[in-house]
């Protein structure tokens, strides 16, 4: 009983650790069709801007959830000023550009904060459920994966600054004949964007030792899941990480954590066989 | 059109030779062989994204895959010239089984792209847990993290005691690289290398007229994962060391980076652009100021939103004018692609 309990908290963790690394390239590539390749880097950054502000005296969760989203949001902004807004609708372009200031960021942040590993501790203390050792601040990182997918939910569908940002989404030139001017939708995207890779780094950083490097191991596994996941935000980011938690986790729970990743990625090339346009390309058409 | 372009190519080749005998002027012959070997790698993925529009992020674990095949049946045979060929075949069946799983799937660019990119981890991650006795193939043990030194390196053919190092790898290298760079535009002179072209500019149509497009692409991506191989086993004799790293994301970007800024569409280009930043990766080692990774970074930021073609075919239609060779925007379609996005 215990046992299934664990089990089930682990795959819920490891879906939420998906859908934490993830949500920041789903909303620009659902939005704005824009891989980001630089996404791991911004949770690289996000990790520091929290480090920095808990050493600066921040409250931990302030620092997490408020400093970390803010400072790569803007990093973010800046990004697209310079480099990304001359690459709309040239998805490759985009890519490789990113991927460029991915190792410039990695470059900068190895001279910056040289190659050691910096961390701070976790807020949150562990508990026992039977014989079993649990960490307790898995919950807190499921407890903000649930809302952020709830908030992202409730913003699109409920609010007028969701429906701009729907229909620019479905066609930017309607929109902007209109009225609305895709260029700014598409920069507050990015900053949304951002902010949200921010808010996973500062939200992961206590569970990891900091390395510039640090960005590089997740890159992958957000690129796939929002891939696979296809063009719907909400349903997307939330199927392809259900699907890509369960068996990396169960794989995990079988034989260990190199045969469970390895299992994620076999499921990835396998999904994208089966559905090349992502599981929402296919399944959930058109919804959020 | 193909006549002359064959014409370019044995210009090509003489200026090749030149430099083969100029540049241990300039550089050590170990420097040099690894930028050869580069420059053979880059050409591999030269060919199949700038001639075949086929996007692939994880030509590293076809390179690896070679480096990884040589080594192995260097140590299990104590020769160099079957592990050679295994190291070139291995690499291209598994690139034409992968390739026609995708070309059949149908699927586009971007998701080419995380495929070939998720099968270069998958390599990455499994190799790095090889350590154990257990994963031993006859003699060679992989060795996971720390790599599988102590194989056969490259030996005259026959003869397993006369090594093939140093200057003699160096020129047996930029020998294997002329050769391939003919071969490889003997084949797209062929009708073969055209229809490819086509399938790059317009896969419907040539469907339409009759070709199988799919079989043709994933036979251009196993002529390219082979010859990726073939680098790998090189680079495996040069190292005399193999490692994971080989795999890495690191070592797949930095032949996407290679090919931008040499050039796409061009086969000149990725070789220069690989001879190019492979120096200048070493030269910056050699300093502590600026990180090296920030400045490959930059690079490629700035080609890809300067020079969307590249070095080469900029300076080529700077210099050609309005001449033969100017084919407006080739390079940039193959690297495009044909995703929904394009407009």
């Amino acid at each position: 009983m215990d046992l299934a309990a664990v089990f089930t908290l682990e795959i819920l963790y490891s879906i939420a650790v998906l859908v934490l690394i993830s949500a920041g390239l789903a909303v620009v590539f659902g939005m704005m069709r824009v891989i980001n390749l630089a996404h791991g880097e911004f949770m690289m950054m996000g990790g520091y801007a929290t480090i920095i502000a808990v050493q600066a005296g921040i409250n931990v969760y302030i620092a997490m959830l408020i400093v970390a989203p803010l400072v790569v949001g803007v990093i973010g902004l800046v990004v697209e000023r310079l480099v990304i807004r001359f690459l709309y609708g040239r998805l490759v372009d985009t890519m490789l550009a990113t991927w460029g200031l991915s190792l410039a960021f990695t470059g900068a942040a190895v001279m910056i904060f040289g190659n050691t590993t910096t961390g701070v501790s976790t807020p949150i203390s562990g508990f026992t459920l039977g014989a079993y050792q649990i960490n307790g601040y898995n919950f807190f990182i499921i407890v903000v994966s649930i809302l952020l997918l709830v908030a992202a939910y409730a913003i699109l569908r409920g609010t007028r600054l969701g429906l701009v940002a729907r229909g620019t989404m479905q066609s930017a030139d309607m929109a902007a004949a209109l009225g609305y001017s895709p260029d700014r939708v598409y920069m507050s995207t990015f900053f949304v964007g951002s902010a949200l890779a921010g808010l996973a780094g500062g939200v992961l950083a206590p569970l990891v030792g900091l390395v510039p490097t640090w960005g590089s191991a997740y890159i992958a596994k957000a690129f796939i899941t929002v891939i696979s996941g296809g063009a719907s935000i909400v349903l997307g980011l939330l199927s392809s990480a259900t699907v890509f938690g369960l068996v990396s986790q169960t794989f995990t729970f079988l034989s260990g954590p190199v045969i469970g990743e390895v299992a994620l990625l076999v499921a990835a090339i396998v999904l994208l066989r089966l559905l090349p346009q992502g599981i929402t390309g296919r399944f959930f058409k058109g919804r959020l | 059109m193909e006549a002359i372009r064959l014409r370019d190519a044995a210009w090509v080749v003489l200026a090749g030779i030149v430099l083969m005998f100029v540049a241990p002027l300039v550089l050590n012959y170990y420097t040099l062989t690894l930028l050869v070997i580069y420059g053979l790698l880059a050409l591999s993925l030269g060919l199949i994204w700038g001639f075949g529009g086929i996007l692939c992020f994880g030509q590293a674990a076809f390179y690896g895959l070679g480096a990884y095949a040589y080594a192995v049946s260097a140590a299990n045979i104590g020769e160099s010239t079957v592990p050679m060929l295994i190291a070139i075949a291995v690499p291209f069946v598994f690139a034409f089984l992968l390739g026609a799983m995708m070309f059949y799937g149908r699927l586009t660019d971007v998701y080419m792209g995380v495929i070939t990119l998720v099968v270069t981890l998958i390599f990455f991650r499994f190799m790095n847990t090889t350590a154990g006795p257990e994963y031993q193939i006859g003699q060679a043990r992989l060795g996971g993290y720390n790599g599988m030194p102590g194989y056969q390196t490259l030996n005259v053919p026959g003869d397993p005691s006369a090594y093939i190092y140093d200057s003699s790898l160096y020129y047996v290298s930029f020998v294997i690289l002329l050769l391939v760079y003919v071969l490889v535009r003997l084949l797209l002179a062929s009708p073969f290398g055209r229809i490819a072209v086509a399938i790059r500019e317009n896969e419907n149509r040539v469907e339409l007229m009759g070709y199988d497009a799919r079989f043709r692409k994933s036979v251009l991506f196993a002529i390219g994962g082979g010859i990726a191989g073939l680098a790998g086993a090189l680079y495996a004799s040069w190292a005399e060391i193999v490692t994971p790293g080989l795999f890495s994301l690191g070592q797949s970007a930095e032949i996407i980076i290679w090919c931008i800024v040499g050039g796409l569409g061009t086969l000149v280009g990725p070789v220069l652009g690989a001879a190019v930043l492979g120096y200048l990766k070493f030269a910056l080692g050699q300093q502590t100021a600026v990180d090296n990774v920030l400045i490959m970074g930059l690079i490629l930021v700035v080609v890809v939103l300067v020079l969307p073609r590249g070095v080469v075919p900029s300076l080529m239609s700077a210099f050609a004018g309005t001449s033969r060779r100017n084919r407006p925007n080739a390079a940039r379609r193959g690297r495009r692609g044909r995703g929904r996005t394009d407009g």
